[in-house]
């Protein structure tokens, strides 16, 4: 085994013995500038040389795993890795150090560069009009649900529900249910839309369908022109989760399948680092009849001077305090500029190449369900792990000690054991054929160990009940539960 | 573009002749012919290209900026950047395989352990969006808690906050209502607030300071007229270094932006929305919360906890669709907050307030010029009453080169001529001066 994760003992900064300096002790009040009874008792915080800082986040980076480690399949997330200057260029002054109530005229280059990214996104899309407005993926859907429900008031209609398929991901009947609709989940037929259920289920009830083309399987939805017209029929509008936007980029486009709204991740897509769990942009776009509805403010050019429109009167509102995540709308323009409209393209031939490769090369040692074309991911089956008394999480574990993160695991829901692989664009095929190697050698351990695994890793397996029976969220909840004698957490 | 070799002989390996059959799956008639983008550029040009571009904005190093009104100038400690450029961190996904992840785990942690220690309450999750959209759950969850379909809201907060809070209250049919405040102290109106409250009420949000920049002193009092409804408490968590938390101050949800810990202003985004609660609510939080356990050879550990309440689970009955955070953020607070310490902590929030007074007293020397206008306790923002106009004022300083203060006559036409100045530990005596001379050239 070649992979060994760094296993460092790093206390938390709160157990370090604090040194006191009273030289630095100043009276809270400031001299009566602030009165007794406001002013706090104690603050819990350590005073440590930047030495000791560096070094317990440094050793904690160690135990942590990104893109630039190594193959991170995480399917639906498309952990592709991100060119470095993108990051470079978010921390010049000129970008870092601009407020966002500055006067218009002090930030022509940022509004400028968001007009042209929106453009870019419309391209992309097949859309008419971008907001960058929302924060998230699931921020773009609440923010393009809020937009269906907006669209049917004006048109004096008070529809009720949205469907989705049951291969959804989980934030569409959430951002649905956020905005006060009932959620119709619809049984998929191999793997796809079933249409005729989709037709018995749409009504004068149904304020849109939530759809991912690609959906969560790979697959693409070859019916979608003709759902389209069943739920434009019905009065209703498509929604497009965009999550799956690098299966198709210069293929095909959602406004070209008929979609009236489009939410994107750009941090998926266009290349922005997840940074562990966030920030992210979920950009929405939209039809032309839909325009009128986006949040506040809109981006206006005239004769090359750039300026905020507020004056929306159907606009939703909204959705985020100012622009939204500007740095990392800035790397995504980077991103786009750097590799142009070929480059994008030849982006999304690479990555289902890759997907379909690796499905190719893997199919066999699993369960492949539902049809043998994928596009940018593909679900396999953990089934034939059960004869051994293997699960799929047992099989995702073992494939951390071999270096490579593990796909993403149960989900969709319809798949029985679910192993859902995403290898994106960037990765090289001597990389794929690695993860192949590891996963057949896995495949004939003694199943002993893939139930031990990882032992390669920082820590091994967690006692995750635990942790939601003790409910410590923090250093001070811990020392509660000390002083209440219930020893050590 | 051409395919590269390996790509040639992995389309042999799938029988397949070109990447255009990978594609035929997609019927003709939704089919598109590439995309009309420009081609692409190396990183040399791109940097050219985006230099040339983005000089066309005006710093606020290049020009002294007394902006604030919730995204605020504040010093970040190189090391802070070091720390969130760690490949491991910086390029991972969220931690959902626990045990190759435990470095960001335990740093969010670390993270929601100082929110905690500053806020006084028991737990706060491990980020949201921002302070707006953390208001916006918190009135969601304040529904959760006490019923109602109102809830109201001081009249004391930015206009971004309530126009987002508008929006999260509409998706749920809650009606916002709002709570006046005192025309001499800027301080939350009781009487006010006293006579909007009854049982469809489900809770009350206010800030403190407050967006007008006055400490609230009426907690007390506050707390007690709202009964067993819930108190949502907005912060600014520089301020909590010397100030008496909201957690002894009785408040049951507290939201705030911790952009102020090690984030640079980046136009608002992106900042980390705060959300904390008193552990009974925890179940009805919004948010990922990460908690401590062991691994099966009993090592201290860390990982994602109470996922039944997420939307990856619970779906349609989620507490909230949050999934992507702000985690690095949550990293740069946790990193920011190590690096100053208690002591640094507190020097900073001092100086805060130091720079406030000086400003606030010689614009108030100036004639014409009334500062601060409340008679309160403040942080690092108040406001300036003039007898010229605030579009007047505006236009002088940009003249002079000096980004004014946020113009409240829109937003609170009730202070005519009134602006917003935020003042740092960003700024000089040079600064204060440019400024203040900028002022008295306004006549």
């Amino acid at each position: 085994m070649r992979y060994h994760q760094a296993v460092h003992d790093v206390p938390l900064l709160f157990e370090a013995c604090e040194k006191p300096s009273p030289e630095r002790e100043f009276d809270p009040t400031l001299g009566g500038l602030l009165p007794k009874e406001l002013v706090r008792d104690d603050l819990d915080i350590p005073d440590l040389p930047e030495r000791d800082v560096v070094k317990h986040f440094v050793n904690l980076s160690q135990m942590n795993f990104g893109i630039d480690n190594g193959l991170y399949p995480l399917g639906s997330c498309t952990m592709k890795y991100n060119p470095k200057v993108c990051d470079e260029i978010v921390s010049w002054h000129t970008v870092a150090d601009i407020h966002p109530l500055q006067d218009p005229s002090t930030i022509q280059g940022a509004l400028r560069l968001m007009h042209e990214l929106e453009m870019m996104l419309c391209e992309v899309a097949g859309m008419d009009a971008v907001t960058l407005q929302p924060a998230a993926g699931a921020h773009g859907e609440y923010t393009g649900v809020h937009i269906v429900k907006a669209f049917h008031e004006a048109n004096g209609e008070r529809r009720n529900e949205v469907i989705l398929p049951d291969t959804a991901h989980g934030t569409n009947p959430a951002s649905a249910a956020m905005v006060g609709y009932d959620v119709l989940d619809l049984p998929s037929k191999d793997g796809c839309v079933d249409v005729e259920a989709l037709k018995s289920s749409v009504s004068k009830d149904t304020a849109a369908f939530m759809l991912t083309n690609p959906n969560t399987l790979g697959l693409f939805e070859k019916n979608v022109k003709e759902i389209a017209g069943i739920l434009h029929d019905a009065g209703a509008l498509l929604y497009y989760d965009g999550a799956n936007l690098n299966a198709i980029m210069g293929k095909t486009s959602p406004g070209k399948m008929d979609f009236d709204i489009v939410h994107f991740n750009l941090h998926k897509t266009f290349a922005t680092p997840h940074g562990g769990g966030g920030p992210g942009a979920g950009p929405v776009g939209v039809r032309k009849r839909l325009e009128e509805y986006l949040p506040v403010p809109r981006i206006v050019e005239k004769a090359g001077m750039y300026s905020l429109d507020y004056n929306r009167p159907k606009s939703i509102g909204k959705v985020r305090a100012f622009f939204g995540n500007y740095a990392v709308l800035v790397r995504a323009y980077a991103y786009i500029k750097m590799l142009g409209g070929k480059g994008l393209v030849s982006a999304t031939e690479n990555a289902v190449l890759n997907s379909n490769y690796l499905k190719e090369r893997l199919k066999d040692d699993f369960e492949l369900p539902y049809g043998n074309l994928r596009k940018h991911e593909f679900v396999l089956s953990g089934r034939p792990l059960k004869s051994k008394g293997l699960r799929t999480l047992d099989f995702a574990k073992r494939l951390l000690d071999y270096g490579f993160h593990a796909p993403t695991i149960y989900f969709p829901l319809i798949v029985d054991e679910a192993i859902m692989i995403e290898p994106t664009e960037t990765e090289s095929r001597e990389t794929l054929d690695k993860f192949v190697d590891a996963c057949k050698a896995i495949l004939k351990e003694d199943p002993q160990l893939l139930h031990d695994a990882p032992v390669n890793t920082a820590r091994r397996r967690l006692d995750e009940a635990k942790a939601a029976r003790d409910m410590i969220f923090s250093w001070r909840a811990y020392q509660k539960k000390l002083e209440s004698g219930n020893g050590k957490a | 573009m051409p395919l590269s070799e390996c790509s040639l002989e992995m389309l042999q390996y799938l029988r397949l002749k070109s990447v255009d059959e990978l594609f035929e799956d997609i019927p003709k008639d939704v089919r598109t012919d590439g995309l009309k983008l420009p081609d692409g550029m190396g990183e040399l040009e791109l940097r050219r290209e985006l230099e040339a571009m983005m000089s066309a904005n005006k710093p606020a190093s290049s020009m002294p900026s007394f902006l604030g009104a919730g995204i605020y100038n504040h010093f970040i400690p190189a090391a802070v950047k070091t720390i969130i450029s760690r490949s491991e961190f910086i390029t991972a996904y969220t931690p959902y395989q626990p045990e190759i992840s435990q470095g960001m785990l335990q740093s969010l942690f670390e993270y929601q352990s100082f929110m905690a220690e500053l806020t006084a309450m028991d737990v706060v999750n491990s980020s949201m969006y921002d302070a707006s959209t953390a208001l916006g759950e918190a009135v969601l969850m304040a529904h959760r808690i006490s019923g109602g379909d109102k809830f109201l809201i001081s009249r004391t907060i930015s206009p971004e906050k309530k126009e987002v809070a508008k929006v999260y209250a509409r998706g749920a049919d809650i009606r916002l209502v709002e709570v006046g405040y005192d025309a001499i102290t800027g301080q939350v109106d009781l009487a006010d607030l006293k006579s909007k409250l009854g049982d469809s009420v489900a809770g009350f949000y206010f800030e403190t300071p407050n967006f007008l920049g006055p400490v609230e002193t009426k907690w007390q009092e506050i707390r007690s007229a709202l009964d067993n409804k819930t108190l949502v408490v907005g912060v600014n968590p520089m301020a909590l270094a010397l100030l008496r938390p909201p957690g002894e101050m009785g408040a049951d949800i507290v939201v705030g932006d911790a952009q102020v810990f090690g984030t640079s202003m980046s136009l608002g985004g992106p900042t980390i929305g705060i959300f904390g609660c008193r552990s009974e609510h925890v179940r009805k939080m919004p948010g990922r919360l990460i908690g401590m356990t062991t691994d099966i050879e009993g090592r201290a550990a860390y990982c994602m906890t109470l996922q039944t309440r997420e939307q990856h689970i619970r779906r349609s009955k989620a507490t909230s669709n949050i999934c992507t955070n702000e985690a690095l953020l949550a990293l740069a607070a946790a990193s920011y907050l190590a690096l100053v310490g208690k002591s640094g902590l507190r020097e900073i929030a001092k100086k805060n307030i130091e720079n406030m007074r000086s400003l606030s007293s010689r614009i108030a020397a100036i004639k014409g010029f009334e500062a601060p206008r409340f008679k309160s306790h403040h942080f690092n923002e108040f406001v300036v009453t003039s007898e010229a106009s605030s579009d007047k004022i505006h236009k002088k300083l940009l003249a002079k080169v000096v980004h004014d203060g946020f113009i409240l006559d829109r937003a609170f036409p009730e202070l005519k001529n009134s602006t917003l100045y935020a003042t740092t530990e960003m700024h000089s005596k040079a600064d204060h001066d440019k400024l203040v001379s900028a002022l008295e050239a306004v006549g």
